[in-house]
């Protein structure tokens, strides 16, 4: 049983006929690791924000249900759909730098959800802020708690997102481009932790980055997108052994591996990506004849 | 003398403004602790290095673009360390930088066929114009683009305008500062066969700064791995790779995701 449930989801640029994401349908079982792959552009953010409520205005979901648990929250009104998100989802972001407050502490940053949002009271909020800042291997939590987002650095603020994220117990977290800002040696820690964390709690990962090698190392399954488009979904160890798709197969020739010395970099060919173009073309020629 | 580059014991400091007293001089952060290395005519150098390891304030350093503060930099028999930059004007379109972020590197406000030009009129190049867009098919773009803005091309096709400027000046020596890095994995294979094939043809001596060492071994001869401003290891790029030295290198190397499920790095309980 999935846990989260997306189907035929069609999101546009507002007031225009542009698709962002096109008829996109993914399953993410519960403590099941999925990879979100694509170029720039390809709209794996725009899942994973659609799936939180948090696009940006200026993109509009005209088609699809997004199920959560079991309930659509498209059919939802705003301040239920709110409620049912922040209960049962959190986000993992790409730059914790921006993520994070400047001008306040670490503490009320991580507690301000607990009790807006699930309405703890203060007391239990801070002693579960203490608590899942240890399990994110940081020493001297209570220092830590009480500093400002730039006495920490980069690989430790990152650490206090992925704790705020696992603060409330939620049973989906989408990390967007989670290692991306980070150093390599960083982020092999941060991936770790991720990792660590998803499996104790039995979380549900939606992993979206453009890195195959990554995906290869934390995910299950993967998706990936081209142009709004889902173009492969498989299993992580048959799609390594040998993509389906032509594109997926060209994306995985053009990512480098250090450990062989004789593979040769190629673009992605522009056959295929006037095949895959051609694909988007027919998806929407069907579309605007429903 | 074959080597094009030659730089011994290189020290640069810069002061530290986060640490400045109210009044008096700030203190002096050592960035690069002593580096001696030289560069062979011909040779691809790759410089990786976690952030803050020194590796853009390295190549700053051997293009000019910052003075250090102790040391000898040597380009081609000349002594830049300390020139200034009436001295450099010569010297300079022997040597040209591409930098990391085109978006930042390219003025919006000019055409492409412009941004390549401005270099070559600058130092007298007769026929800018004519130049400019023969750089531009060196780097596998129509001679149409050079009508087009920086805005109007996509990141990948922005880093060829950057390399295209590099190169429209014929010059001996290229720093390329972490020009892939914010490109899809598609456009970075392309620009770095790019690069391979203007080494090869135009017999330029390039240095390649990453932190990404298996972008490295698609490109580069040697390998220098830098670590807290200091040169920890410097080897052959097959030898780094089959039996890295230094425990730095190992560490980087193992901190590769490889696209290979197969080769777990952590275990599902």
């Amino acid at each position: 049983m999935s846990f989260l449930r997306i189907r035929d989801l069609s999101l546009v640029l507002r007031g225009t006929p542009h698709r962002l994401l096109r008829n996109v349908s993914l399953d993410v079982a519960a403590t099941e690791v999925m990879g979100l792959v694509g170029e720039s552009g390809a709209g794996k953010s725009m899942i994973g924000k659609a799936v939180l409520g948090i696009l940006p205005r200026s993109v509009q979901v005209v088609s699809g249900r997004i199920e959560l648990d079991g309930v659509d929250l498209l059919g939802l009104p705003p301040k239920a759909r709110r409620g049912l998100i922040g209960a049962k989802a959190a986000l993992i972001p790409q730059d914790p730098l921006t993520a994070l407050n400047p001008s306040r502490r670490i503490q009320p940053q991580i507690t301000d959800r607990l009790v807006q949002i699930l309405g703890w009271d203060r007391a239990r909020a801070n002693t579960r802020a203490l608590e899942i800042v240890n399990e994110v291997h940081i020493a001297q939590p209570e220092r830590v708690l009480k500093s400002y987002p730039h006495e920490l650095s980069g690989g430790m603020r990152q650490r206090i997102l992925i704790a705020s994220a696992f603060a409330a117990e939620p049973r989906l977290i989408v990390a967007d481009e989670p290692t991306t800002a980070l150093d390599v040696t960083v982020q092999k820690q941060i991936l770790k932790l991720i990792f660590e964390m998803q499996a104790n709690h039995g979380t549900a990962l939606l992993f979206v980055t453009h890195d195959l090698g990554v995906v290869a190392k934390i995910c299950q399954r993967l998706t990936v997108l081209y142009g709004g488009l889902v173009v492969e979904e498989a299993g992580v160890r048959e799609f390594f052994k040998g993509p389906k798709h032509a594109y997926s197969r060209a994306l995985l020739a053009a990512t480098p591996r250090h450990t062989d010395p004789d593979a040769d970099l190629a673009p992605v060919p522009e056959a295929v990506i006037a095949a895959v173009q051609a694909e988007v073309t027919e998806a929407d020629e069907r579309w605007s004849h429903v | 003398m074959s080597d094009l580059y030659h730089v011994e014991d290189l020290h640069l400091s810069l002061p530290d403004m986060t640490k400045k007293p109210m009044f008096g001089a700030a203190p002096r952060i050592e960035i690069l602790k002593g580096m001696s290395f030289s560069i062979p005519r011909g040779q691809v150098l790759g410089i990786v290095g976690g952030s803050g390891s020194g590796k853009s304030t390295l190549g700053r350093a051997m293009v000019r673009l910052l003075e250090p503060t102790g040391g000898r930099v040597i380009f081609d028999g000349h002594d830049i360390t300390h020139l200034p930059e009436s001295g450099l004007r010569p010297l300079r379109r022997r040597f040209q930088m591409i930098f990391q972020d085109p978006m930042s590197s390219l003025n919006p406000r000019q055409t492409v066929g412009r941004i390549i030009a401005a270099p070559l009129t600058l130092h007298g190049v007769a026929e800018p114009k004519a130049r400019a867009l023969e750089a531009l098919e060196r780097v596998g773009l129509p001679r149409s683009f050079a009508r087009r803005f920086p805005h109007q091309l996509s990141g990948g096709q922005r880093q060829r305008i950057g390399i295209a400027r590099a190169i429209a000046l014929n010059p001996d020596f290229i720093l390329a500062d972490e020009i892939v890095s914010g490109l899809d994995v598609s456009s970075q294979a392309q620009v770095l066969s790019i690069l391979r094939t203007l080494v090869r043809d135009m017999g330029l001596t390039l240095a390649f700064i990453s932190h990404d060492l298996s972008v490295i071994r698609r490109l580069c001869d040697r390998v220098l791995v830098l670590h807290h401003g200091e040169i920890v290891e410097d080897a052959l790029c097959d030898a780094l790779f089959a039996a890295p030295k230094a425990a730095y290198t190992r560490e980087l190397l193992d901190a590769i995701p490889d696209p290979d499920p197969e080769n777990a790095w952590f275990t599902r309980a």
